[in-house]
């Protein structure tokens, strides 16, 4: 492939909104009230739908009569790169939003930076997606506020969320291969340097909930490069499930 | 969960110009989260332009045992309709 920095780099940044999406999606019709329910769903709607975008524009560079459905269903586990963070499961809603929120606050700055790309395509389906996450932010952010800042129940369990999350967040920040190379064409975002943003707006909203900021020195990462917890083998079966069985099955 | 929470009444316009229309009603614990809920409940297939929120039990409403003396006696006053004028054809969409 002529453009494979460009095809990993997409895939990068789609493949944490793929599986973001897929764990959100698992919560269709077991939200915590009908009308939670249905905000998880369309954000993992919004989710997918960036995916596929990326996933398009990937699938015209590969060079290699691959659709969408191929980069999103047919992979190894190993081809993945998400980062560990998003595949995270969904213990419980202080667990659903805290995740949400970690990753959402990442993906605006992103978003925000990515629309000034020199690939025009890129640029365009940042552009698109910055609204979207905004709200999405919004959302999260809220209920981090309501259950940080809420009952003593509500405030443990916000806590315990955040404290099992946050060794996830540095992977946010490291540079894959393909980040640099297209940061260099001008195409890609130094995500390294989003981290001071980060983390100084994530603290804020984390004190304002009441909650305490994890202190520690130990930080897991590998998603990027593929390798990925022991939760990302049972999301993967149950995405990929329907090609798996019925290989070029439509809808 | 939704024991806890009030019920609310959501207000949504359509289009610039057009007024706020009932849409329904839904649980949350405060506006700010009823107006996040309503967004995702009533206008996530781009329904709406703007959203009203208001408590249920602010709203009074007449009672239904009081239909009779409230609207029966306009039933039988057509004169108060202004069908009795003729209109210019050219007068449309009246």
């Amino acid at each position: 492939m002529e453009n494979q920095h460009l095809y990993n780099y997409i895939l990068g940044i789609a493949d944490n909104s793929l599986i973001l999406g897929q764990r959100l999606g698992e919560l269709c019709g077991h939200g915590p009230s009908l009308e939670t329910d249905i905000a998880g769903t369309n954000i993992s709607l919004d989710l997918i739908g960036q995916t596929r975008s990326f996933y398009q524009y990937a699938a015209t560079i590969s060079g290699e009569n691959k659709t969408e459905d191929d980069i999103a269903f047919l992979r190894l586990e190993r081809a993945y790169k998400n980062v560990l963070l998003v595949e995270q499961p969904n213990t419980h809603f202080g667990y659903v939003m805290g995740r949400q929120y970690l990753f959402d606050v990442f993906h605006l700055l992103l978003l925000n930076e990515l629309q000034f790309s020199k690939d025009q395509t890129l640029a365009a389906i940042a552009k698109k997606g910055i609204k979207e996450v905004s709200y999405h932010k919004r959302f999260s952010g809220d209920w981090i506020k309501r259950l940080g800042d809420g009952t003593q129940e509500s405030t443990t369990k916000m806590q315990e969320a955040i404290d099992y999350l946050w060794p996830y967040t540095d992977e946010l920040f490291d540079m894959t291969d393909a980040d640099i190379a297209m940061v260099q064409e001008g195409i890609g975002v130094d995500v390294s340097k989003l981290k001071e943003s980060y983390y100084k707006e994530v603290t804020t909203l984390l004190t304002q909930a009441t909650l305490k900021i994890p202190q520690i020195n130990y930080f897991s990462r590998g998603g990027k490069n593929g390798v990925h917890s022991e939760h990302m083998g049972y999301l993967l079966a149950d995405l990929q499930y329907m090609q798996r069985t019925y290989p070029n099955m439509q809808w | 969960m939704d024991n806890n929470w009030p019920l609310w009444e959501i207000f949504v316009r359509s289009k610039n110009g057009l007024e706020h229309r009932h849409f329904g009603s839904l649980h949350a614990a405060d506006a700010d989260m009823a107006l996040e809920n309503a967004r995702d409940v009533y206008t996530r297939r781009n329904e709406g332009v703007s959203i009203w929120v208001v408590k249920s039990s602010d709203i009074t409403a007449s009672n239904p045992d009081n239909n009779g003396e409230l609207f029966e006696p306009a039933k039988d006053k057509v004169y108060r309709h202004p069908t009795f004028y003729k209109l210019p054809d050219e007068i449309k969409h009246m």
